[in-house]
Formats: C-alpha cells, structure tokens, sequence
C-alpha cells in the first residue's frame, strides 16, 4: 500500500481554508486526488498548474499553492491552450463542471480534444449548477429532477467521455468519489499521458442533486453511486432500457496519438 | 506492519461534519462524537486503508500533528 | 531597417513580431486573413507559434494564456468577432494580462457588409464588455501607422500590464503603402517586468509604485495565481468591499495618470486656428487632405489626427483648440467620437459631425464641401 507522499501539504494553501464548498461536495475529493496525483508523480507545486473554470468547482484554486488559472466560463481549455503553447513543460490541469466542460465550453473540449493539447482536463459532474442553484447540465441524467426541471429533464444525457475519445484525446477515463482508488489511478495515468487526456468523476451535489432526487446526503449519494456505477464491460452488456438506471466506469482509450505542439514544430522546422 | 501515523487526526476546524469517514471505514474506527463531529472510538481496529484521508472533501482528515 | 511596399494587414503583423511577438492565435473572419496567413507563414520560422482556434472566443483565450506563460501574444478579428472577444478582453483588463488585440473595422451592426469599412466599433471598444474598466486603443491612419502604433501597442501592453487594442479598418488593412519597417534590434522594445523579490515574498498583484503588477510567467518557482473574480495580491478571490474598490480603481490609475506616455495626437495645419478637424483612421487621410485644400483658400484651420481614442486625449485635444470656434469631427459612423468631443468642449466651441455610413469612405470635398457651407 503506498503511503501519503511527503509533499502532500505543499500543494494546499492551508491559510484559506475551510473552503466554500458544502459538507460532502465531492469537489474536495476530487482536488485532493489531483494534489495526491501530483506528488505521487513527483511533479513540484511550480511546475504544475491547476486551470479552473467558473462555477463551486471553478473555486478549486483559491486553495491551491501551485500555479493558479481561473478564467471565464467554459473557456479553460481555450486559455490553457494558450499556456501550454508557451510552458510546454508545465503539467497543466484543467479541472471544470459538467456545465462549464459539457455546455459552454463543449466546442473547446472537443476541440482541445482533437488538437490533443498536452492537457489533463478532469470533470467533476455533479450533474448540475452548484454555485448557479442546482440547474440542470447536458450531463445530467435524463429524467432527472433540478432547479430547471422541476418534472424531470427531458432532455437526453451526453456523454462526454464517448465524445471526447471521438474527438481524439489520448486518454478517456470515468469513475466516481466513491471509488478513489480507482480514481488516483485514473489520475495518475492521465497526467503521465503525452496529449490530451480526460477523466470524468461523478461526484455527490448533495445540495441540489442529491435533494431533489431523493437520493439523500453525501454518504448517501456516495452509496447510489457504489450501486449504480458499474464496470464498463458490465455496462455495456446491459441492455438499452438497463442502462439508463446505471453509469459506467473504466477507461475508454489510451493511446498515443503525437501532441500538437511536437507535431506542429516537426512540420514548421521541416518547412524551414 | 502498524504504522503509528494512523488512524488520522481530525482538524475539528476544518471538518464540516459530512459523516464519510464514518460511513465508509471498513472497521468501523470512527463514530458520531460531540457536536456530530467524527470521533476516533477504535483506533486499534484502523487498517491503515486511508480511505478516510482520501475521501473528506474538506481536507480535514490529516496526520497526527506530531508525526506530521 | 526594410523599405517596403505592403499594405496595412501585413504591416499590424510585421509591427507585432518585430516588437517581440511570437505567439498568434484566431479564428478566420474578412477583412484580417492577410494577417494570419502572414503570421501563419512568418512566426514559426521565428520559433513562435500560430494557433487557429476553434472561435474568435477561444482565440482571445489562447493569446491570454500563451502570455501568462510569458510571451508576447496578439489576436485580430473584426467586428462579429471582436464582439465574440469581448468577454475574455474583460478577463485580460481585469486579470492584467499584456496582449495585443488588432480589430479590422467592417461595415457593420452584426455581419454587416464584410468587406467595406467603418468606423463603428469605436465605443465597442470602449464598452464592450461588462464592468468598469480602462482601455487603450490606438488609430492608425497610414500603413506606416499601422507598424508603429502596433509596436507601441506592445510596448503599452507590457508597461501597464494590460490589453492594448489596434483599431484599423477594411480600407486601410488593404491599402498598399510604402513603409520603413524597423528591426527588433532597431525599435525601442519594452519587455514586462519579472519579480525582484523571492518566491516566498512573491505576491502576482502587488502593484508597483507606479500601480502595475508584476506577473512571472508559469513555470517558474514564482507561483502565479490568476483569476477573473475580484483577487487580493495574492491572486485569491475576494468579496471584501475595499478590496473590491481598490483594485477597481488601481486597474484605471495606473493607465489614467500616465496618459501622457501614450501616442499623443498629429497636428497639421495652422496654430491656434479657428476652424479644426477632429478625425482618426481612413477618415484622418481624408480629412488632412481637406484641411490642406482649405487651409489654401484661405481658411483659419487645422485638423487633428488621433493616434490615440481610448483613453480619450482630452487635454491635447483641448489644447490644440485653444482657439477653436468650430470643431468638425469626421468619421465613419453615426458620430460615436463627435460625442465625446462634444462632451468635453459643452458649448465652449461648436461641434458638428461629418460623417458616413454607407460603406464607403469619405471624401476631401466631402468634407470640404461640409465646412464651407458652414463657414461661407
Ligand atoms: S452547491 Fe453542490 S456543487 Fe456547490 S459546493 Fe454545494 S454541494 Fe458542492
Ligand atoms: S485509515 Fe481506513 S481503517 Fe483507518 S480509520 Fe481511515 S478508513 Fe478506517
Ligand atoms: S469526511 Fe472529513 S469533513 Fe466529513 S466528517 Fe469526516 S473529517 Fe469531517
């Protein structure tokens, strides 16, 4: 069993917290996995940068001591585009919303995605707006109940993972809070990989989600989400009308695709 | 082996009192103190799992302070 | 030193690079595409890089981010675009970014006539996104303009720690002109400050005595913490009202009282005249050449052509009407300079527009015309 790594408290600007975040928001979860990700990687608080969107998770760098990006909604891929071009050595991690990744900033994703900018984008779905109410996001389960569909939404759910390998990124992975090993595994795998990657982590809202669907409390919601994230393989033999009760786990892709930045300077130096 | 780091500490300033740590160790070392806040009831049943450490969203769950 | 015959598009991009740039990023739109093809060709030969983004949104964002990670880096767009820019040049005014965003003014009001010009996008500049803020936006009238005034527009960006825009227009972006473009080693280059205290002490908003901050790029051991939210020095969020209120006010200080470093306007004609032009950008040609033609038959006048609108130069406009008794503003619009001319001279002197706004330029008689029916 490996331990805490050493440097686990200097990645946390401790002078800040409590954070904003309700008792057992996932958000802190997932940030701790990303922290516990990078000093397991040996990658110091200076050369790791954590890039947020706007929204509960968008506040993740106010307690962070490392590199510190906040920009407007949805367009965190797009600026870190940007920072990757110019620190191509800088492990950059953009750690969004599902409304922030799936809705405003869903043509960045892809986008990010099929240019496989060395990025490790991580999205904490929640299945909903926090910070905004509790509004529903392209990635909340059809049906479900939120602060803008008070009789269910009738919208269909996106997949975010399946459009995001589509697109291109080099590594796709999903699991939930509730299965953190797996999720510093997933961690760990992105940040190692060259290009774009993409974990997606279902985490409990039990403020709004949680709430108006009945599914309780965070340790509650955390038991639904034991029950109802399955396996991959196990998910994908289940038939059509199953698999709208439950989510997958697992990795998508891994692969090897050459990032932009290398492929870009081989070509630009060959035209010289 | 026992590791005397664990079981952990808990930073009752921190600790918003969202029961995980309680509901998920496997040995069942804490239970609902004073004010709801975690209590360390069985530290000789703690396996070292850190499940609790990596599943508190409020950074709340630490090493002891004077091994850390 | 080069003498070369190019038109304004390449001489915006020639300005940039020679003043340092080396990162680009876009989206296509009429009339900027000379401009990127030049900086897709150009830059990388110079190890920079070019970036088609996906939007003119995600444009703005890359050069944001490729600055932060410590290089000079510059957009261009025009109007439907510069509308799509507006957000994220919020987030550089208020983050304190150094870029450079070059606006190819078209006819406009949504896609309006892609490939004229105009002059409307002014107050845009001004005011088109949300909040409180400050902004410089320089004019060129000339291709030899459009190289120098993009080199200042770096050199502002850098000094002030800020977005700089460049307002050209379809005209001017396709005119052809002869030029002296400068080396970088021939221009006087500004270059942002990196921190003089430790990592430890480091703080990305503290300002300087001169109320600029000093961002260190990423990925070094000064941690840069960068967010659109209101932020204390440290670059976390704040709410607190005093916070709030100071760095509101600082963000337009340290711009506003050093006004006097920014392109002051041209003046041509004679002192202390009685009748003066006010104009800027492919109208300033037009309007110098009237003053030029009037000024021969003998009228008391002068014309003003502004390197500068944003901040508005009202002390050198004040001064150099001094003597004013009829001002004539000329533009292609439907008269967003004239108001504030008019707003700073409230019935001290008269202020009448000249204006157009239906896709082509204006005129010297035009304008002429204009004056001696007002003057006789
Ligand atoms: S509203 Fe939901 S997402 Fe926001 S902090 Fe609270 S629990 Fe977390
Ligand atoms: S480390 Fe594991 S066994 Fe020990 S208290 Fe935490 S959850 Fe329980
Ligand atoms: S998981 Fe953390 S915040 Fe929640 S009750 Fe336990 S110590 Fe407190």
């Amino acid at each position: 069993m490996q331990g805490i790594p050493d440097s686990y408290s200097d990645y946390i600007a401790w002078e800040q917290l409590p954070h904003l975040w309700c008792a057992g928001c996932g958000h802190g979860i997932i940030l701790k996995g990303i922290i516990l990700a990078l000093g397991e990687l040996d990658i110091p608080p200076h050369k790791a940068l954590l890039a947020t969107g706007i929204g509960c998770s968008g506040r993740a760098g106010d307690y962070i001591a490392c590199h510190r990006f906040q920009g407007t909604h949805g367009r965190t891929l797009a600026f870190a585009t940007g920072i990757a071009a110019a620190q191509p050595d800088l492990t950059i991690i953009a750690f969004m919303g599902d409304g922030d990744a799936g809705a405003i900033g869903g043509n960045h994703l892809i986008h990010a995605a099929r240019r496989n900018i060395n990025i490790t984008a991580v999205i904490s779905n929640n299945f909903n707006y926090g910070m905004t109410g509790g509004q529903f996001s392209p990635l909340t389960p059809e049906n479900s109940i939120t602060s803008t569909s008070r009789s269910g939404k009738s919208e269909s759910i996106m997949d975010i993972c399946s459009i995001a390998a589509e697109a291109g990124a080099n590594y796709v992975a999903k699991t939930t809070v509730y299965h953190v090993r797996e999720l510093h595994k997933f961690l760990k795998e992105a940040i190692s990989t060259k290009g774009f990657s993409l974990v997606e982590v279902i985490s409990p809202c039990p403020t709004y989600y949680g709430r108006y669907n009945k599914i309780g409390n965070s340790p509650e919601m955390l038991n639904w989400l034991k029950e109802t994230a399955l396996p991959l393989e196990k998910f994908q033999s289940l038939s059509h009308e199953e698999k709208q009760k439950f989510f997958w786990r697992g990795k998508l892709v891994q692969r090897s695709r050459e990032d932009f930045l290398n492929k870009y300077k081989k070509q630009q130096s060959a035209m010289k | 082996m026992e590791n005397k780091q664990y079981p952990f500490y808990i930073d009752p300033k921190l600790c918003k009192k969202c029961g995980l740590c309680i509901a998920f160790c496997p040995t069942k070392v804490y239970i609902t103190g004073e004010d709801d806040l975690p209590k360390i009831e069985h530290p000789e049943k703690c396996i070292s799992c850190k499940m609790c450490f990596y599943r508190c969203p409020d950074f709340a769950i630490r090493l002891k302070p004077e091994v850390a | 030193m080069k003498d070369m015959f190019i038109q304004g598009n390449e001489a915006c991009a020639l300005g940039a690079i020679n003043a340092g740039a080396r990162f680009f990023a876009g989206y296509p739109i009429s009339p900027v595409n000379e401009l990127s093809e030049f900086c897709s060709r150009e830059l990388p030969k110079l190890g920079g890089i070019f970036i088609q983004m996906e939007d003119e949104i995600g444009g703005l964002a890359a050069v944001i981010g490729a600055s932060l990670g410590g290089m000079k880096a510059f957009t261009a767009t025009s109007g439907p675009g510069f509308s799509l820019m507006q957000e994220n040049l919020g987030f550089a005014v208020m983050a304190e970014v150094p870029c450079v965003l070059i606006s190819v003014q078209r006819y406009g009001l949504c896609t309006g006539v892609a490939t004229k010009p105009g002059q409307q996008d002014i107050m845009q500049a001004r005011w088109g996104t949300h909040g409180d803020h400050p902004i410089i936006a320089l004019v060129p009238s000339t291709v030899q303009e459009c190289f120098d005034l993009t080199v200042q527009a770096f050199n502002l960006s850098e000094r002030f720690s800020s977005p700089v825009l460049v307002l050209t227009d379809a005209a001017l972006a396709h005119l052809r002109e002869r030029v002296i473009i400068k080396d970088e080693g021939e221009l006087n280059i500004i270059n942002r400050k990196t921190p003089s205290v430790s990592p430890e002490e480091y703080l990305p908003y503290s300002p300087d005595v001169n109320g600029i901050p000093t961002l260190a790029p990423y990925g070094g051991r000064h941690i840069l913490r960068v967010t659109g939210l209101f932020h204390d020095e440290r670059g976390f969020s704040t709410s607190n009202p005093e916070k709030c209120r100071k760095l509101l006010e600082r963000l337009h200080s340290k711009i506003l009282n050093h006004q006097k470093e920014l392109p002051p306007p041209k003046y041509y004609g004679k002192d202390g005249a009685e009748i003066i032009l006010i104009s800027y950008g492919i109208s300033a040609r037009s309007a110098r050449e009237a003053a030029e033609r009037g000024i021969k038959k003998g009228i008391n006048m002068g014309m003003i052509n502004l390197q500068t609108v944003w901040p508005f130069p009202e002390e050198h406009i004040m001064n150099l009407c001094d003597q004013a008794e009829k001002i004539f503003v000329v533009e292609l619009n439907m008269g967003q300079i004239t108001g504030e001319v008019q707003k700073i001279f409230k019935g001290k002197a008269e202020v009448m527009p000249i204006l157009r706004y239906d896709t082509n330029v204006i005129t010297p008689s035009e304008i002429l015309d204009k004056i001696e029916s007002v003057v006789k």
